[in-house]
């Protein structure tokens, strides 16, 4: 086993998150999906460190973590005033600008 | 292709047996009609990503990665969840005709682009390992390049930080823009409705003899099910029983006298 298999795992996983961000309905299960991108594309900072022998990647990976944990909180409470204005935690619904 | 670090035993073994776990997690996020189902697989891939991480000499980053994510950023994810609770929005329809099918074919086109483009590359030299790196521990290395070569975006992001903090108080806090009624306004707004069948206030569960929990509708005279008698969310999670299953000509009456 060579140490591109954890980059084909991250490329694997990175594609099911932007299938979920498009497919699904439930604005909280589209966060998820972007979170799941965000932990794929951490995996590849990981193993190109571990490849590159230096730990910067390992630096990048961890203000990735930092900032995917500012746009949670930030998003989550986005997501919470939406759906107590319109009742829905679905994305379709958030239309206002539309019309 | 240049043959890379070939990594042997347990390591192979590990990744072997959960990559294709973490896979299968993912896919069924997608998958799940439930979002907290999504929320527990997300989990479960999240976890997996942490052994890869100690796997791959970055355990500050594995433990960095089972504390910040699946310890609070699925938390919070599970509590909005609770807090929003169950609607429409999670079912599996498409209300956008024809966006699966194109969805699917972009996704097959990234994920082959990804795979050839990393299958075709080279780096033209052996991988080199973090033995070296991590000469004087893992921790004590990442600390090293956080306070001096990366000590500027380190403030940059304790900054971020912050804002979204001040981001998530502010979007979070309700401004009441009419005073909370009083009971006694409620109870003069009960009695002006209208209607004075929800005066009183509205009917509790069924009490039945052999079941007396919030999950059964009360009955009308008529012997119907009260539908105003059960929560609204129970009735969207279809966890209501039927009531009917509880009257006493279903019910064995015979009493065995005990002497």
């Amino acid at each position: 086993m060579s140490l591109d298999n954890y980059l084909y795992l991250s490329a694997i996983l990175f594609t099911i998150g932007a299938v979920g961000v498009v497919v699904r309905r439930n604005a909280i299960v589209v966060f998820m999906c972007v979170e799941l991108m965000l932990n794929a594309a951490n995996l590849t900072l990981v193993t190109f460190s571990r490849i590159n022998g230096t730990l910067d990647g390992q630096v990048i990976a961890f203000f990735t973590m930092v900032v995917a944990a500012c746009e949670v909180v930030v998003g989550l409470a986005i997501i919470v005033t939406i759906y107590r204005s319109r009742r829905s935690a679905s994305i379709d619904d958030a239309s206002l600008l539309k019309r | 292709m240049q043959p890379l670090l070939t990594i042997q035993g347990p390591e192979a073994a590990l990744f072997w047996f959960l990559a294709p776990l973490s896979v299968a997690a993912a896919l069924g996020m997608l998958l799940v009609k439930k979002a907290v189902h999504s929320a527990l697989l997300l989990a479960w891939v999240m976890i997996t990503l942490a052994i890869f991480y100690i796997a791959q000499e970055a355990v500050f980053l594995g433990v960095v990665q089972v504390i910040v994510y699946t310890g609070a950023v699925m938390m919070l994810f599970l509590f909005i969840l609770m807090l929003v609770g169950v609607d429409s929005s999670d079912s599996l329809t498409e209300t956008i005709a024809g966006l699966r099918p194109i969805a699917i074919t972009a996704a097959v086109g990234l994920g082959g682009l990804l795979v050839s483009l990393l299958g075709r590359a080279t780096l033209g030299r052996e991988p080199i390992g973090l033995e070296i790196a991590n000469n004087a521990g893992n921790v004590q290395g990442l600390a090293q390049f956080l306070f001096s070569k990366y000590v500027f975006p380190f403030e940059v992001v304790s900054a971020l930080l912050i804002t979204a903090a001040l981001g998530a108080m502010v979007l979070a806090h309700h401004q009441r823009t009419n005073p909370r009624p009083s009971q006694r306004e409620q109870a003069i707004n009960r009695f002006r409705s209208g209607s004075l069948a929800g005066a009183a206030g509205l009917p509790g569960p069924g009490v039945f003899a052999r079941h007396n929990a919030v999950d059964v509708p009360a009955l009308l005279p008529d012997g119907t099910p009260a539908p105003s008698s059960i929560s609204a969310t129970l009735k969207a999670r279809g966890d209501v029983l039927d009531s009917g299953q509880f009257q006493l000509d279903n019910v064995d009456t015979t009493v065995v006298e005990e002497k």
